[in-house]
Protein backbone atom coordinates (compact mmCIF):
# COMPACT_ATOMS: atom_id res chain seq x y z
CA UNK A 1 0.00 0.00 0.00
CA UNK A 2 1.27 3.68 -1.05
CA UNK A 3 0.40 6.31 1.54
CA UNK A 4 -0.27 9.86 -0.34
CA UNK A 5 1.76 11.71 0.89
CA UNK A 6 -0.25 15.12 2.34
CA UNK A 7 1.31 18.41 3.09
CA UNK A 8 -0.24 21.14 5.75
CA UNK A 9 1.14 24.56 5.59
CA UNK A 10 0.55 26.62 8.65
CA UNK A 11 1.41 30.27 7.97
CA UNK A 12 2.63 32.11 10.71
CA UNK A 13 4.18 30.81 14.26
CA UNK A 14 2.91 32.66 16.83
CA UNK A 15 0.58 31.04 19.51
CA UNK A 16 -2.26 29.43 17.19
CA UNK A 17 0.21 28.23 14.58
CA UNK A 18 2.35 26.84 16.78
CA UNK A 19 -0.39 25.13 19.13
CA UNK A 20 -2.19 23.84 16.11
CA UNK A 21 1.08 22.71 14.42
CA UNK A 22 1.70 20.37 17.44
CA UNK A 23 -1.85 19.29 17.99
CA UNK A 24 -2.24 18.47 14.34
CA UNK A 25 1.32 16.62 14.80
CA UNK A 26 0.15 14.33 17.95
CA UNK A 27 -3.26 13.74 15.75
CA UNK A 28 -1.47 12.80 12.65
CA UNK A 29 0.48 10.01 11.13
CA UNK A 30 3.86 11.01 9.99
CA UNK A 31 3.45 10.44 6.18
CA UNK A 32 1.52 13.95 6.76
CA UNK A 33 4.44 16.83 6.47
CA UNK A 34 3.08 19.78 8.39
CA UNK A 35 5.33 22.88 7.64
CA UNK A 36 5.46 26.29 9.85
CA UNK A 37 6.41 29.59 8.00
CA UNK A 38 7.51 32.39 10.26
CA UNK A 39 9.35 36.07 9.06
CA UNK A 40 11.36 35.12 12.08
CA UNK A 41 12.41 33.21 15.21
CA UNK A 42 11.36 35.58 17.77
CA UNK A 43 8.05 33.95 19.57
CA UNK A 44 6.73 36.73 22.17
CA UNK A 45 4.75 35.66 25.20
CA UNK A 46 2.41 39.16 23.76
CA UNK A 47 0.32 38.97 27.44
CA UNK A 48 3.56 40.00 29.07
CA UNK A 49 4.06 43.05 26.98
CA UNK A 50 1.23 45.01 29.59
CA UNK A 51 3.38 44.49 32.46
CA UNK A 52 6.61 45.52 30.87
CA UNK A 53 6.25 49.08 30.91
CA UNK A 54 5.54 48.88 34.90
CA UNK A 55 9.14 46.66 35.53
CA UNK A 56 6.83 43.78 36.48
CA UNK A 57 8.44 41.88 33.84
CA UNK A 58 11.68 41.82 32.25
CA UNK A 59 11.37 42.32 27.69
CA UNK A 60 14.05 39.81 27.25
CA UNK A 61 12.41 37.04 29.63
CA UNK A 62 9.12 36.82 27.08
CA UNK A 63 10.78 35.77 24.14
CA UNK A 64 11.60 32.82 23.21
CA UNK A 65 12.45 30.70 19.55
CA UNK A 66 9.76 29.89 17.56
CA UNK A 67 10.98 26.64 15.87
CA UNK A 68 11.97 25.41 19.65
CA UNK A 69 8.08 25.52 20.41
CA UNK A 70 7.53 22.79 17.81
CA UNK A 71 7.56 19.20 18.29
CA UNK A 72 9.83 16.54 16.43
CA UNK A 73 8.27 16.45 13.38
CA UNK A 74 7.44 19.88 12.26
CA UNK A 75 9.60 21.56 9.66
CA UNK A 76 10.52 25.20 10.58
CA UNK A 77 10.58 27.84 7.40
CA UNK A 78 12.14 31.45 8.34
CA UNK A 79 10.68 33.64 5.02
CA UNK A 80 8.30 36.09 4.21
CA UNK A 81 5.55 35.07 2.50
CA UNK A 82 4.74 37.19 -0.65
CA UNK A 83 0.91 35.77 -1.59
CA UNK A 84 -1.35 32.80 -1.39
CA UNK A 85 -2.51 31.35 -4.86
CA UNK A 86 -5.77 29.46 -3.77
CA UNK A 87 -6.88 28.19 -6.79
CA UNK A 88 -3.50 25.84 -7.40
CA UNK A 89 -3.14 25.69 -3.65
CA UNK A 90 0.63 27.20 -3.88
CA UNK A 91 2.42 29.89 -0.87
CA UNK A 92 4.98 31.80 -2.97
CA UNK A 93 7.71 32.82 -0.59
CA UNK A 94 9.25 36.24 -0.70
CA UNK A 95 12.65 34.17 -1.94
CA UNK A 96 10.59 33.16 -4.56
CA UNK A 97 10.13 29.57 -3.48
CA UNK A 98 6.96 28.32 -3.27
CA UNK A 99 4.94 25.59 -1.21
CA UNK A 100 2.51 23.40 -2.10
CA UNK A 101 -0.28 22.58 0.26
CA UNK A 102 -3.05 20.41 0.45
CA UNK A 103 -4.53 22.34 3.45
CA UNK A 104 -3.03 25.80 4.52
CA UNK A 105 -3.73 27.85 7.96
CA UNK A 106 -3.64 31.09 7.91
CA UNK A 107 -2.13 32.32 11.38
CA UNK A 108 -0.15 35.28 10.42
CA UNK A 109 -2.03 37.27 13.53
CA UNK A 110 -2.34 40.96 13.22
CA UNK A 111 -0.34 43.72 11.94
CA UNK A 112 0.21 47.21 13.91
CA UNK A 113 -0.23 50.19 11.57
CA UNK A 114 0.84 52.93 12.88
CA UNK A 115 1.50 55.34 10.49
CA UNK A 116 -2.38 55.14 9.40
CA UNK A 117 -2.67 57.62 11.97
CA UNK A 118 -1.87 60.77 11.13
CA UNK A 119 1.02 62.27 13.54
CA UNK A 120 1.10 59.53 15.86
CA UNK A 121 4.62 58.40 14.64
CA UNK A 122 5.78 61.53 13.79
CA UNK A 123 8.13 63.93 16.30
CA UNK A 124 7.23 62.99 19.43
CA UNK A 125 6.85 58.99 18.52
CA UNK A 126 9.54 57.35 21.44
CA UNK A 127 9.50 60.44 23.36
CA UNK A 128 6.00 61.55 24.69
CA UNK A 129 3.78 58.81 22.11
CA UNK A 130 4.13 55.33 22.77
CA UNK A 131 2.42 52.01 22.20
CA UNK A 132 3.36 49.13 24.48
CA UNK A 133 1.98 46.75 21.78
CA UNK A 134 5.58 45.68 20.63
CA UNK A 135 8.83 44.24 22.96
CA UNK A 136 10.42 47.82 21.96
CA UNK A 137 7.54 49.98 22.74
CA UNK A 138 6.95 48.75 25.56
CA UNK A 139 10.55 49.09 26.96
CA UNK A 140 10.94 52.70 25.57
CA UNK A 141 7.95 53.18 27.31
CA UNK A 142 9.66 51.53 30.68
CA UNK A 143 12.06 54.27 30.55
CA UNK A 144 10.11 56.81 30.02
CA UNK A 145 7.40 55.93 33.03
CA UNK A 146 9.92 55.99 35.17
CA UNK A 147 10.53 60.03 34.87
CA UNK A 148 6.94 60.94 34.48
CA UNK A 149 6.07 62.48 37.92
CA UNK A 150 2.97 64.35 36.85
CA UNK A 151 0.81 65.74 33.82
CA UNK A 152 -1.57 64.53 31.49
CA UNK A 153 -1.39 60.93 30.71
CA UNK A 154 -3.89 59.79 27.72
CA UNK A 155 -4.46 56.22 27.36
CA UNK A 156 -6.13 56.12 23.80
CA UNK A 157 -7.45 53.13 21.94
CA UNK A 158 -7.35 54.88 17.86
CA UNK A 159 -10.00 52.49 16.49
CA UNK A 160 -11.13 48.70 17.29
CA UNK A 161 -10.27 45.80 16.05
CA UNK A 162 -7.57 45.36 18.13
CA UNK A 163 -5.56 42.18 20.21
CA UNK A 164 -6.99 42.09 23.13
CA UNK A 165 -9.57 44.54 23.71
CA UNK A 166 -9.06 44.93 27.44
CA UNK A 167 -5.28 45.56 27.61
CA UNK A 168 -5.85 49.15 27.22
CA UNK A 169 -8.00 49.35 30.23
CA UNK A 170 -5.48 47.14 31.93
CA UNK A 171 -2.45 49.49 30.92
CA UNK A 172 -4.64 52.58 32.35
CA UNK A 173 -5.46 50.65 35.93
CA UNK A 174 -1.69 49.93 36.10
CA UNK A 175 -0.66 53.19 35.59
CA UNK A 176 -3.24 54.30 38.27
CA UNK A 177 -1.37 51.60 40.66
CA UNK A 178 2.36 52.48 39.76
CA UNK A 179 1.68 56.13 39.95
CA UNK A 180 0.10 55.42 43.65
CA UNK A 181 3.22 53.29 44.52
CA UNK A 182 5.42 55.92 43.53
CA UNK A 183 3.35 58.57 45.56
CA UNK A 184 3.01 61.06 42.61
CA UNK A 185 -0.53 59.48 41.78
CA UNK A 186 -2.15 63.20 42.72
CA UNK A 187 0.09 65.33 40.30
CA UNK A 188 -1.30 62.53 37.18
CA UNK A 189 -4.75 63.01 35.54
CA UNK A 190 -5.17 60.24 33.80
CA UNK A 191 -8.14 59.77 30.72
CA UNK A 192 -9.18 56.70 28.70
CA UNK A 193 -10.10 57.11 25.29
CA UNK A 194 -11.89 54.95 24.01
CA UNK A 195 -14.13 55.15 20.41
CA UNK A 196 -16.75 52.42 21.88
CA UNK A 197 -19.59 54.01 23.39
CA UNK A 198 -18.95 52.85 27.23
CA UNK A 199 -15.83 51.21 28.56
CA UNK A 200 -15.91 47.99 26.77
CA UNK A 201 -17.40 46.25 23.96
CA UNK A 202 -20.12 44.23 26.03
CA UNK A 203 -23.10 46.36 28.07
CA UNK A 204 -22.87 44.20 31.89
CA UNK A 205 -19.08 44.67 31.95
CA UNK A 206 -18.98 47.71 30.89
CA UNK A 207 -20.58 48.71 33.34
CA UNK A 208 -18.57 47.10 35.62
CA UNK A 209 -15.62 48.64 33.76
CA UNK A 210 -17.25 52.13 34.10
CA UNK A 211 -17.85 51.53 37.73
CA UNK A 212 -13.92 50.36 38.23
CA UNK A 213 -12.57 53.59 36.22
CA UNK A 214 -14.46 55.77 38.04
CA UNK A 215 -12.89 54.59 41.41
CA UNK A 216 -9.92 54.85 40.72
CA UNK A 217 -10.49 59.01 39.48
CA UNK A 218 -9.47 57.45 35.66
CA UNK A 219 -11.60 59.67 33.12
CA UNK A 220 -13.51 58.26 30.69
CA UNK A 221 -13.76 59.64 27.11
CA UNK A 222 -16.01 57.46 25.22
CA UNK A 223 -16.64 57.72 21.72
CA UNK A 224 -13.70 59.90 20.73
CA UNK A 225 -12.78 58.34 17.21
CA UNK A 226 -9.16 59.66 16.77
CA UNK A 227 -8.26 60.95 13.53
CA UNK A 228 -5.20 62.60 14.09
CA UNK A 229 -2.23 63.30 16.99
CA UNK A 230 -0.61 67.10 16.81
CA UNK A 231 2.27 66.24 19.02
CA UNK A 232 4.03 69.98 18.89
CA UNK A 233 0.71 70.58 20.69
CA UNK A 234 0.45 67.98 22.35
CA UNK A 235 -3.15 67.40 21.50
CA UNK A 236 -5.23 63.93 20.04
CA UNK A 237 -7.70 64.85 18.03
CA UNK A 238 -10.83 63.17 16.60
CA UNK A 239 -12.42 63.19 13.39
CA UNK A 240 -15.13 65.74 14.36
CA UNK A 241 -12.41 68.47 16.04
CA UNK A 242 -12.77 67.46 19.43
CA UNK A 243 -9.55 67.44 21.10
CA UNK A 244 -7.33 65.66 24.57
CA UNK A 245 -4.59 67.38 25.53
CA UNK A 246 -1.79 65.01 26.70
CA UNK A 247 1.81 64.96 28.13
CA UNK A 248 2.17 61.48 27.53
CA UNK A 249 -0.35 59.41 25.35
CA UNK A 250 0.15 55.88 25.53
CA UNK A 251 -2.20 54.75 22.05
CA UNK A 252 -3.43 51.13 21.10
CA UNK A 253 -2.54 51.98 17.13
CA UNK A 254 -4.68 50.59 13.92
CA UNK A 255 -4.82 47.09 13.33
CA UNK A 256 -4.78 45.09 10.53
CA UNK A 257 -4.36 41.67 8.86
CA UNK A 258 -0.53 40.35 7.47
CA UNK A 259 -0.15 41.94 4.09
CA UNK A 260 0.14 39.17 2.39
CA UNK A 261 -3.19 38.60 2.96
CA UNK A 262 -4.31 42.09 0.53
CA UNK A 263 -1.96 40.47 -2.42
CA UNK A 264 -3.64 37.35 -2.50
CA UNK A 265 -7.32 38.16 -4.41
CA UNK A 266 -10.48 37.02 -2.64
CA UNK A 267 -8.97 36.11 1.01
CA UNK A 268 -9.32 38.81 3.33
CA UNK A 269 -11.57 42.11 4.19
CA UNK A 270 -10.76 45.47 3.62
CA UNK A 271 -8.27 45.35 6.61
CA UNK A 272 -6.48 42.48 5.56
CA UNK A 273 -8.60 39.96 8.10
CA UNK A 274 -9.02 36.28 6.54
CA UNK A 275 -12.96 35.93 5.66
CA UNK A 276 -13.61 33.52 7.93
CA UNK A 277 -16.71 30.68 8.92
CA UNK A 278 -17.82 31.55 12.34
CA UNK A 279 -17.70 27.67 13.03
CA UNK A 280 -15.78 25.82 10.91
CA UNK A 281 -12.76 28.13 10.42
CA UNK A 282 -12.52 27.58 6.98
CA UNK A 283 -12.10 30.73 4.46
CA UNK A 284 -14.40 31.67 2.59
CA UNK A 285 -12.23 31.91 -0.09
CA UNK A 286 -11.03 27.65 -0.57
CA UNK A 287 -12.38 24.85 1.69
CA UNK A 288 -8.48 23.62 2.20
CA UNK A 289 -7.82 26.87 3.35
CA UNK A 290 -8.53 27.69 6.94
CA UNK A 291 -7.87 30.44 9.38
CA UNK A 292 -6.88 30.81 13.31
CA UNK A 293 -6.80 33.38 15.74
CA UNK A 294 -6.21 37.24 15.38
CA UNK A 295 -5.80 36.79 11.57
CA UNK A 296 -9.31 36.03 11.32
CA UNK A 297 -12.41 38.42 10.52
CA UNK A 298 -14.64 36.58 13.74
CA UNK A 299 -16.36 38.74 15.55
CA UNK A 300 -15.26 37.52 18.93
CA UNK A 301 -11.68 38.99 20.65
CA UNK A 302 -8.54 39.10 19.37
CA UNK A 303 -7.35 37.29 22.07
CA UNK A 304 -4.98 33.93 22.93
CA UNK A 305 -7.80 31.84 24.59
CA UNK A 306 -10.08 32.37 21.44
CA UNK A 307 -7.34 30.97 19.65
CA UNK A 308 -6.71 28.27 21.96
CA UNK A 309 -10.57 27.36 21.60
CA UNK A 310 -10.90 27.77 17.97
CA UNK A 311 -7.87 24.72 17.85
CA UNK A 312 -9.71 22.21 19.05
CA UNK A 313 -12.54 22.64 16.23
CA UNK A 314 -9.76 23.73 13.54
CA UNK A 315 -7.80 20.20 14.01
CA UNK A 316 -10.84 18.15 14.09
CA UNK A 317 -11.94 19.78 10.74
CA UNK A 318 -8.55 19.73 9.03
CA UNK A 319 -7.98 15.99 9.90
CA UNK A 320 -11.52 15.63 8.75
CA UNK A 321 -10.94 17.42 5.67
CA UNK A 322 -7.57 15.11 5.01
CA UNK A 323 -9.75 12.18 5.41
CA UNK A 324 -12.64 13.27 3.26
CA UNK A 325 -15.42 12.87 5.47
CA UNK A 326 -17.53 16.40 6.65
CA UNK A 327 -16.77 18.79 8.86
CA UNK A 328 -17.78 18.61 11.97
CA UNK A 329 -15.33 20.80 14.04
CA UNK A 330 -17.78 24.13 15.32
CA UNK A 331 -16.22 26.85 17.25
CA UNK A 332 -19.30 28.82 19.51
CA UNK A 333 -16.77 31.87 19.67
CA UNK A 334 -15.51 31.56 23.15
CA UNK A 335 -13.05 33.49 24.88
CA UNK A 336 -12.04 34.12 28.03
CA UNK A 337 -9.94 37.01 29.74
CA UNK A 338 -8.17 38.11 32.80
CA UNK A 339 -8.32 42.02 33.45
CA UNK A 340 -5.55 43.19 35.54
CA UNK A 341 -6.78 45.82 37.76
CA UNK A 342 -3.58 47.00 39.61
CA UNK A 343 -3.06 46.39 43.66
CA UNK A 344 -2.45 42.63 43.21
CA UNK A 345 -5.81 42.03 41.72
CA UNK A 346 -7.67 41.13 38.35
CA UNK A 347 -11.13 40.38 37.30
CA UNK A 348 -11.82 37.27 34.76
CA UNK A 349 -14.77 37.48 32.31
CA UNK A 350 -15.56 34.44 29.95
CA UNK A 351 -18.23 34.50 26.80
CA UNK A 352 -18.84 33.82 23.76
CA UNK A 353 -20.87 34.82 20.13
CA UNK A 354 -24.08 34.79 21.84
CA UNK A 355 -23.61 35.34 25.80
CA UNK A 356 -21.92 38.63 26.68
CA UNK A 357 -19.64 38.41 30.31
CA UNK A 358 -21.78 38.21 33.39
CA UNK A 359 -20.87 37.24 36.95
CA UNK A 360 -20.64 33.80 38.26
CA UNK A 361 -17.63 31.23 38.86
CA UNK A 362 -14.33 29.98 36.79
CA UNK A 363 -13.76 26.98 35.78
CA UNK A 364 -16.17 25.16 37.67
CA UNK A 365 -19.87 26.50 37.87
CA UNK A 366 -20.98 27.60 41.39
CA UNK A 367 -17.24 26.48 42.58
CA UNK A 368 -14.55 28.46 40.87
CA UNK A 369 -12.24 29.01 42.64
CA UNK A 370 -12.30 32.06 40.02
CA UNK A 371 -14.66 34.65 40.63
CA UNK A 372 -15.71 35.99 36.87
CA UNK A 373 -16.42 39.73 36.55
CA UNK A 374 -15.35 40.97 39.72
CA UNK A 375 -11.90 41.66 41.32
CA UNK A 376 -10.04 39.16 42.67
CA UNK A 377 -6.36 38.33 44.53
CA UNK A 378 -6.48 35.05 43.12
CA UNK A 379 -7.59 35.98 39.48
CA UNK A 380 -4.21 37.64 39.72
CA UNK A 381 -2.69 34.71 40.79
CA UNK A 382 -3.89 32.94 38.43
CA UNK A 383 -2.79 35.39 35.74
CA UNK A 384 0.58 35.25 37.14
CA UNK A 385 0.25 31.43 36.65
CA UNK A 386 -0.62 31.41 33.70
CA UNK A 387 2.77 32.25 31.65
CA UNK A 388 4.45 28.96 32.27
CA UNK A 389 1.18 27.27 31.20
CA UNK A 390 1.25 29.09 27.68
CA UNK A 391 4.79 27.43 26.79
CA UNK A 392 4.51 23.75 28.51
CA UNK A 393 0.84 23.41 28.70
CA UNK A 394 -0.75 25.32 25.77
CA UNK A 395 1.50 25.69 23.06
CA UNK A 396 2.25 21.85 22.80
CA UNK A 397 -1.44 21.67 22.15
CA UNK A 398 -2.36 20.03 25.47
CA UNK A 399 -5.80 20.94 26.96
CA UNK A 400 -5.94 22.90 30.16
CA UNK A 401 -7.22 20.89 33.09
CA UNK A 402 -10.86 21.65 33.66
CA UNK A 403 -10.87 24.16 30.67
CA UNK A 404 -13.06 22.96 27.95
CA UNK A 405 -13.25 24.83 24.85
CA UNK A 406 -16.83 25.36 24.29
CA UNK A 407 -18.75 28.10 27.09
CA UNK A 408 -20.37 26.76 29.58
CA UNK A 409 -23.56 28.83 30.83
CA UNK A 410 -23.68 26.70 34.35
CA UNK A 411 -23.57 29.05 37.14
CA UNK A 412 -23.39 32.25 35.25
CA UNK A 413 -25.80 35.16 36.22
CA UNK A 414 -27.83 35.71 33.69
CA UNK A 415 -30.08 38.41 33.26
CA UNK A 416 -32.64 37.03 31.40
CA UNK A 417 -32.93 40.72 29.46
CA UNK A 418 -30.19 43.33 28.93
CA UNK A 419 -31.20 46.44 26.85
CA UNK A 420 -28.48 47.35 24.29
CA UNK A 421 -26.93 44.08 22.89
CA UNK A 422 -23.54 43.66 21.96
CA UNK A 423 -21.96 47.33 21.24
CA UNK B 1 -39.60 44.88 19.22
CA UNK B 2 -41.67 48.43 17.94
CA UNK B 3 -42.84 50.11 15.74
CA UNK B 4 -42.52 53.59 13.76
CA UNK B 5 -44.09 54.83 10.60
CA UNK B 6 -41.61 56.82 8.10
CA UNK B 7 -43.22 58.09 4.83
CA UNK B 8 -46.69 56.66 5.90
CA UNK B 9 -45.32 53.03 6.28
CA UNK B 10 -44.85 51.30 9.46
CA UNK B 11 -41.08 49.28 9.95
CA UNK B 12 -40.12 47.58 12.48
CA UNK B 13 -37.09 49.02 14.97
CA UNK B 14 -35.34 47.90 17.73
CA UNK B 15 -34.99 50.13 21.06
CA UNK B 16 -32.84 52.56 19.86
CA UNK B 17 -34.68 53.11 16.02
CA UNK B 18 -32.10 50.76 13.90
CA UNK B 19 -34.38 48.78 11.25
CA UNK B 20 -34.57 45.14 11.66
CA UNK B 21 -35.96 44.35 8.09
CA UNK B 22 -34.20 46.09 5.39
CA UNK B 23 -36.51 44.65 2.91
CA UNK B 24 -39.13 47.47 4.10
CA UNK B 25 -36.72 50.37 3.53
CA UNK B 26 -37.26 52.39 1.11
CA UNK B 27 -35.61 55.85 -0.03
CA UNK B 28 -38.42 57.88 0.91
CA UNK B 29 -38.15 56.33 4.45
CA UNK B 30 -33.99 57.32 4.19
CA UNK B 31 -34.77 60.30 4.13
CA UNK B 32 -37.02 60.77 6.50
CA UNK B 33 -34.99 59.19 8.84
CA UNK B 34 -32.35 61.63 8.20
CA UNK B 35 -34.55 64.38 8.66
CA UNK B 36 -35.24 63.15 12.41
CA UNK B 37 -31.67 62.54 12.76
CA UNK B 38 -30.37 66.52 11.60
CA UNK B 39 -29.70 65.53 8.49
CA UNK B 40 -31.70 67.82 5.95
CA UNK B 41 -30.62 67.36 2.80
CA UNK B 42 -29.76 63.64 1.51
CA UNK B 43 -26.89 64.81 -1.26
CA UNK B 44 -25.14 62.44 -3.91
CA UNK B 45 -22.38 62.19 -1.29
CA UNK B 46 -24.46 60.84 1.38
CA UNK B 47 -26.02 58.77 -1.16
CA UNK B 48 -23.06 57.02 -2.18
CA UNK B 49 -21.96 55.78 1.59
CA UNK B 50 -25.85 54.66 2.52
CA UNK B 51 -26.09 52.35 -0.80
CA UNK B 52 -22.35 51.15 0.45
CA UNK B 53 -23.66 50.51 3.35
CA UNK B 54 -27.14 48.50 2.03
CA UNK B 55 -24.78 46.44 -0.35
CA UNK B 56 -22.50 45.61 2.53
CA UNK B 57 -24.68 44.09 4.60
CA UNK B 58 -26.73 42.28 1.62
CA UNK B 59 -23.90 40.68 1.01
CA UNK B 60 -21.74 40.06 3.69
CA UNK B 61 -24.36 40.19 6.80
CA UNK B 62 -22.80 42.97 8.93
CA UNK B 63 -22.90 46.20 8.51
CA UNK B 64 -19.05 48.01 7.41
CA UNK B 65 -17.41 49.77 10.51
CA UNK B 66 -15.46 53.11 9.72
CA UNK B 67 -12.64 52.07 9.42
CA UNK B 68 -14.28 49.95 6.08
CA UNK B 69 -16.07 52.43 5.07
CA UNK B 70 -13.02 54.88 4.70
CA UNK B 71 -10.95 52.30 2.57
CA UNK B 72 -13.92 50.97 0.65
CA UNK B 73 -16.79 53.85 0.12
CA UNK B 74 -14.77 56.05 -1.70
CA UNK B 75 -15.60 58.74 0.82
CA UNK B 76 -12.99 59.65 3.35
CA UNK B 77 -13.23 59.58 6.67
CA UNK B 78 -12.84 62.96 7.35
CA UNK B 79 -16.07 63.67 5.49
CA UNK B 80 -17.99 61.13 6.69
CA UNK B 81 -17.54 62.57 9.96
CA UNK B 82 -19.30 65.90 8.08
CA UNK B 83 -21.99 64.03 6.08
CA UNK B 84 -22.71 61.92 9.10
CA UNK B 85 -21.83 64.04 12.28
CA UNK B 86 -20.75 62.50 15.45
CA UNK B 87 -20.94 58.59 14.68
CA UNK B 88 -20.97 57.92 10.90
CA UNK B 89 -21.16 54.25 10.51
CA UNK B 90 -24.28 54.06 13.15
CA UNK B 91 -26.11 56.94 11.34
CA UNK B 92 -25.51 55.78 8.21
CA UNK B 93 -26.82 52.05 9.07
CA UNK B 94 -29.98 53.76 10.40
CA UNK B 95 -30.84 55.67 7.99
CA UNK B 96 -29.98 53.12 5.22
CA UNK B 97 -32.18 50.59 7.06
CA UNK B 98 -30.02 48.04 8.90
CA UNK B 99 -29.72 46.91 11.76
CA UNK B 100 -26.87 48.78 14.19
CA UNK B 101 -23.30 47.99 13.57
CA UNK B 102 -22.22 45.15 15.67
CA UNK B 103 -19.31 47.17 16.54
CA UNK B 104 -16.34 45.28 17.54
CA UNK B 105 -15.66 42.69 20.29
Amino acid sequence: MLAMAQRIVILGGGTGGTLLANRLRRRLDRATEIVVVDRDDRHVYQPGLLFVPFGLERPDRIVRSRAQQLHDGIEFREAEIDRLDADSSTVCLRDGSTLDYDVCVIATGADLLPEETDGLTGPGWGESIFSFYTLDGATALRDRLQMFTGGRLVVNVVDMPIKCPVAALEFAFLADWHLTRLGVRGDVEITYATPLDAAFTKPVAADHLAGMLERKGIRLQAEFATGRVDSERGRLVSWDEREIPFDLLVAVPLHGGAGFVARSPGLGDELGFVETDLHTLQSRRAPNVFAIGDATNLPTSKAGSATHFEAEALSENIAALLAGEPLQGSYDGHVNCFIESGFHKAMLIDFNYEQEPVPGRFPEPHVGPLPLLRESRLNHLAKLAFEPLYWNVLLPGHGVPGLGSDLDLAGKQLAPTHQGGAR
Amino acid sequence: MSTLTYAGTPVDVDPEGFMTDPGQWTEAIAAEIAAANGIDALTDRHWQVIRFMREAYLTKGAAPSIRTLGKASGVPIKELYELFPKGPAKLAAKIAGIPKPRGCI
